[in-house]
């Protein structure tokens, strides 16, 4: 059988094999996670930073208990933040507890309702974060000038909603999308609106990058059977776009050929 | 004055004068965990946290990781 290529997924010069990137949230426990995380076969997983408990049960167990930083490379996120200044602070306090691992997901939020993220505070932040060493892997709207902005700073991934977080209506401006693919040498990944399989396939058949998606899997009522369908839609849909899909027509093409038919 | 009040993690907390930073966290239970501490906004490196000295009116953040997306 012919082997098939695929070039590694380069992300701030460290490579990876699976263009699925996976969230923690919303499990069940930890177990869970684990176990969906393991069938989705993703390298990079992200987490985010919170106070710790105190007082209450300093003996509970942690996320990165479960979720070695050894086996995966850990996306810190910056949720919840609505300000450059929150954002980078959260980056930091990151970087510390990772001992000085500098690749962060950076995300400023506009409001709570939509979570769709305010621009003009993310490309704020996003240059303090550069300045400081760190390799920003940056959610961003589907507009590609800021895009290409993000690019030009230095932002190792540039990662475009698909539809708002958390809503699973998948790629609601798909032109948009293969815009910004189209004119970015750095890669690009969807992040955020992922509902199904299909959504993820269509996302790879666009050209992009990479997948980076959390509560269609956590959400699903089997999420560890939902991994693998991930898993699978994430490899047939790059397989897609590297084939090359055939043209479309207005009319039928038969598959078969007319020469030879017994009534003929 | 036996105390110094601190705000951690937004709440008011005592600890003892001189006590460092690593005492706290000793204190909290929270020694040997992967956690970071941040006062008044500045990151305090692990290898740092026994040299620094808490004063009354900081700021203390711990964090940890938990789970997102």
């Amino acid at each position: 059988m012919t082997t098939l290529h695929d070039a590694p997924l380069t992300v701030a010069g460290r490579e990876f094999r699976s263009r699925l990137l996976v969230g923690t949230g919303k499990y069940q426990d930890f177990a869970e996670a684990g176990a969906a995380i393991t069938q989705s076969a993703a390298e990079i997983v992200t987490f985010a930073v919170r106070r710790t408990n105190l007082g209450q049960n300093a003996d509970a167990s942690n996320l990165l208990d479960h979720i070695s930083p050894k086996r995966y490379t850990l996306l810190p996120n910056t949720a919840g933040c609505y300000s450059a200044r929150e954002a980078v602070r959260t980056c930091r306090l990151a970087r510390e507890l990772l001992d000085g691992h500098s690749l962060v997901k950076l995300e400023v939020l506009g409001d709570d309702e939509t979570l769709y993220p305010n621009v003009s505070e993310t490309l704020k932040a996003a240059q303090t974060l550069l300045d400081d060493g760190f390799d920003v892997m940056v959610y961003t709207s589907d507009d590609p000038i800021v895009a290409r902005e993000l690019e030009a700073m230095g932002c190792a991934a540039i990662m475009p909603l698909g539809s708002l977080i958390g809503s699973g209506h998948g790629i609601q401006n798909p032109h948009n999308v293969r815009l910004i693919v189209e004119r970015s040498r750095v890669p690009v990944l969807i992040d955020a609106g992922i509902g199904t399989a299909s959504d993820a396939a269509m996302a790879m058949e666009l050209g992009c990058d990479g997948v980076l998606l959390n509560s269609a899997i956590a959400q699903a009522n089997d999420p560890v059977r939902m991994a693998r369908a991930m898993q699978q839609a994430v490899q047939a849909g790059r397989d897609a776009f590297l084939a090359g899909r055939m043209p479309r027509r207005q009319s039928a093409d038969p598959s078969t050929p007319f020469a030879g038919r017994i009534n003929g | 004055m036996t105390q110094h009040t601190i705000a951690l993690n937004g709440e008011p907390y005592t600890v003892k004068p001189r006590a460092s930073a690593a005492d706290l966290v000793e204190q909290l239970g929270l020694g040997g965990r992967r956690i970071a501490v941040e006062i008044n906004e500045e990151i305090v490196p692990r290898s740092r946290l026994a040299e620094t000295r808490l004063a009354s009116g900081d700021k203390v953040e711990i964090v940890h990781a938990i789970g997102g997306g």
